[in-house]
């Protein structure tokens, strides 16, 4: 029976368990799964060429043929917003690696060393917080010049601060440990305690932020491109075609409706597996979100 | 409480040293050759000198910075590159459109967002419970420049009960101000209602129960006071978020303002613009959060202590 306890389950497993007690969190990872595979299946799954213009079928109303309808250079919109998953993903994935990697490493060296670096690193994220989100990402792409590039750069760099700030708050936390303290007294070298131990041990606050962080991410990089200082006409990102659909409002309702959707699904299922989350790994943090 | 207020107003200072600094900064971390940029490729020599000279981008930097600084503090932002007008005229043009759309916002946000949390904290009913906070996470989840097409499609096209092509009266802000709105009152809604819940678990409820007081009036008198607290800091925070949110849904709505502005600057490569615009907004983001500590102060004395 103790062995039985005793032996720690895979991660993997227990978050499972854990998942099928709310349904509403486990559907919403089934959908983000379910986003992951139309991503990578979209040459498969697209019934059109998302770049191909049909001159004969220009603001087409959804049909058999055209499930989502047609855009007014005569494009599938259904083939558009599946290939669409595919730049949403990538940009979840590159902001949040950046924000997530210079924030935790900038948190983690600020608050492991202490004093004049702590100082100087913290605040220069304080002035960094000084600046909303948005106007943050804007002032980057203000720098870096309009493209979807730039504007994953910047919305990664707009994330910077609020991972470097909860990263040195739990680094902190983590120092004052015994165990800490028994790595120093064997004589670990810095490198070796941070990554070791302070590290696996600042984890669970920091996936809990990336996972709603990404949604946030999410919408600021789409709200660049829907400006258009992010991705660029051709490419089928559902920020740049809800820009695009704007002047067709009158005529074309299906354009503004599909790629709409296709961001507040991908962002909502973040949320709620990111409250769920949160829930389970760090209930302190209800109120910081 | 005066100490209180000399106090959060001396954190200013460096605040805004650093604020200014970061904006002055955008200039000198861009790649490459500003003066170049703003020109074109086409630009000779002697033209990007002259522009060289103009920016006093061939001063030592801190010359530049201490320079930067003491205009900004004249309202002297520079000129804009491709109007030639001063940076300081034309966000003072384009401004009140974009405060009156945010404060709108900060309004529609701040009725809806309580009312909601408190309704789902308050009635003891799972379903209406369950139902606010399922609205609040799609509010959060829909990015305003799809929630505001949908209004438009639905409110202008559809019911033709609000105006899309007219800019100014108090009809044509109705809908741009609810889409700025929507996910900062589901933010709001959300706080509202943990911080309810949290108060109502205090003695001093308890108390409030036990003499007979009616319900209404533990909710209104004792526990909202106490709750609102905290949900005032997040308006500070939402209110900075929803100045440079404005600039999106303007976009959406055709409103001229300075969001238009600096999507115009940014993708005209106007560096003096865009960093006229980026200083004001942050610096007006500083100052409503030191309004709403000095707000806290006046609702929580305990605050003035600390």
């Amino acid at each position: 029976m103790l062995a039985e306890i005793a032996r720690p389950r895979p991660p993997a497993a227990f978050a499972w368990r854990r998942l099928r007690r709310r349904p509403v969190a486990a559907l919403s990872a089934l959908v983000l799964a379910g986003l992951v595979v139309v991503a990578a299946a979209a040459p498969v799954l697209a019934p059109h060429d998302p770049y191909a213009l049909i001159p004969a079928s220009v603001l087409r109303p959804p049909s058999p043929r055209f499930p989502f309808g047609t855009d007014d250079l005569g494009r599938d919109i259904l083939s558009r917003v599946i290939y669409g998953t595919r730049i949403s993903l990538e940009i979840g994935l590159v902001t949040v690696t950046i924000a997530l990697g210079a924030g935790t490493t900038i948190g983690l060296v600020a608050g492991y060393y202490g004093g004049p670096v702590d100082a100087l690193l913290m605040a220069s994220m304080e002035v960094l917080l000084a600046f909303p989100q948005i106007l943050l990402a804007l002032a980057v792409v203000a720098m870096l010049g309009p493209s979807l590039a730039n504007a994953m750069i910047a919305v990664g760099i707009s994330g910077v601060p609020v991972y470097a700030r909860t990263a040195r708050g739990v680094t902190l936390s983590v120092l004052t440990t015994d165990y800490i303290q028994a790595a120093r007294a064997l004589g670990a070298s810095d490198g070796r305690i941070l990554v070791r131990h302070v590290v696996p041990n600042i984890l669970a606050p920091i996936v809990v932020l990336a996972t709603a962080g990404m949604g946030i991410s999410l919408l600021v990089a789409a709200g660049l491109s829907y400006l258009g200082l992010g991705a660029q006409p051709p490419l089928p990102e559902w920020g740049a075609m809800l820009s695009a659909a704007r002047a067709y409002l009158r005529s074309a309702w299906w354009m503004a409706t599909f790629p709409g959707l296709g961001i507040m699904v991908m962002v909502l299922c973040l949320n709620l597996l990111g409250d769920w989350l949160r829930d389970l790994l760090d209930p302190r943090l209800r109120t910081a979100l | 409480m005066g100490q209180f207020l000399i106090r959060r107003l001396a954190l200013l200072v460096p605040t805004l040293g650093g604020v200014t600094l970061a904006v002055f900064l955008m200039l000198h971390l861009t790649p490459g050759d500003p003066a170049q940029i703003m020109l074109g490729e086409f630009a000779s020599g002697a033209e990007v000198q002259r522009l060289r000279r103009e920016l006093g981008l061939d001063q030592p930097l801190l010359v530049q910075y201490v320079r930067f600084v003491g205009r900004a503090l004249h309202g002297d932002l520079g000129v804009s590159i491709r109007s030639r007008r001063p940076v300081a005229r034309e966000i003072a043009d384009r401004l009140p459109a974009t405060v009156t759309l945010t404060a709108s916002a900060v309004a529609v946000a701040v009725a809806a967002g309580v009312t909601l949390g408190t309704l789902a904290a308050v009635v003891r009913s799972p379903l209406v419970d369950s139902l606010v906070m399922a609205v609040a996470l799609v509010g959060l989840s829909m990015p305003t420049f799809w929630s505001g097409l949908l209004l438009i499609l639905v409110f202008a096209l559809s019911l033709r009960w609000l105006p899309i092509t007219e800019t100014a009266g108090v009809r044509a802000l109705i809908l741009p101000a609810v889409t700025l709105a929507a996910p900062a009152a589901a933010v709001l809604a959300r706080i509202t209602r943990s911080s309810i819940l949290e108060v109502l678990q205090q003695n001093f409820v308890q108390t409030a129960r036990a003499k007979g007081l009616v319900e209404r009036r533990v909710v209104v008198v004792h526990v909202l006071r106490n709750a609102l607290v905290p949900v005032l800091t997040i308006v500070g925070l939402q209110a900075g978020g929803l100045l440079a949110g404005a600039v999106i849904v303007e976009s959406v709505f055709a409103r001229p303002g300075l969001g238009r502005l600096a999507v115009t600057a940014i993708l005209a490569r106007d560096f003096p613009l865009a960093q006229g615009i980026v200083l004001v907004v942050a610096v007006m983001y500083v100052f409503v959060n030191v309004a709403v500590d000095v707000g806290y102060g006046l609702l929580d004395p305990r605050i003035r202590y600390r």
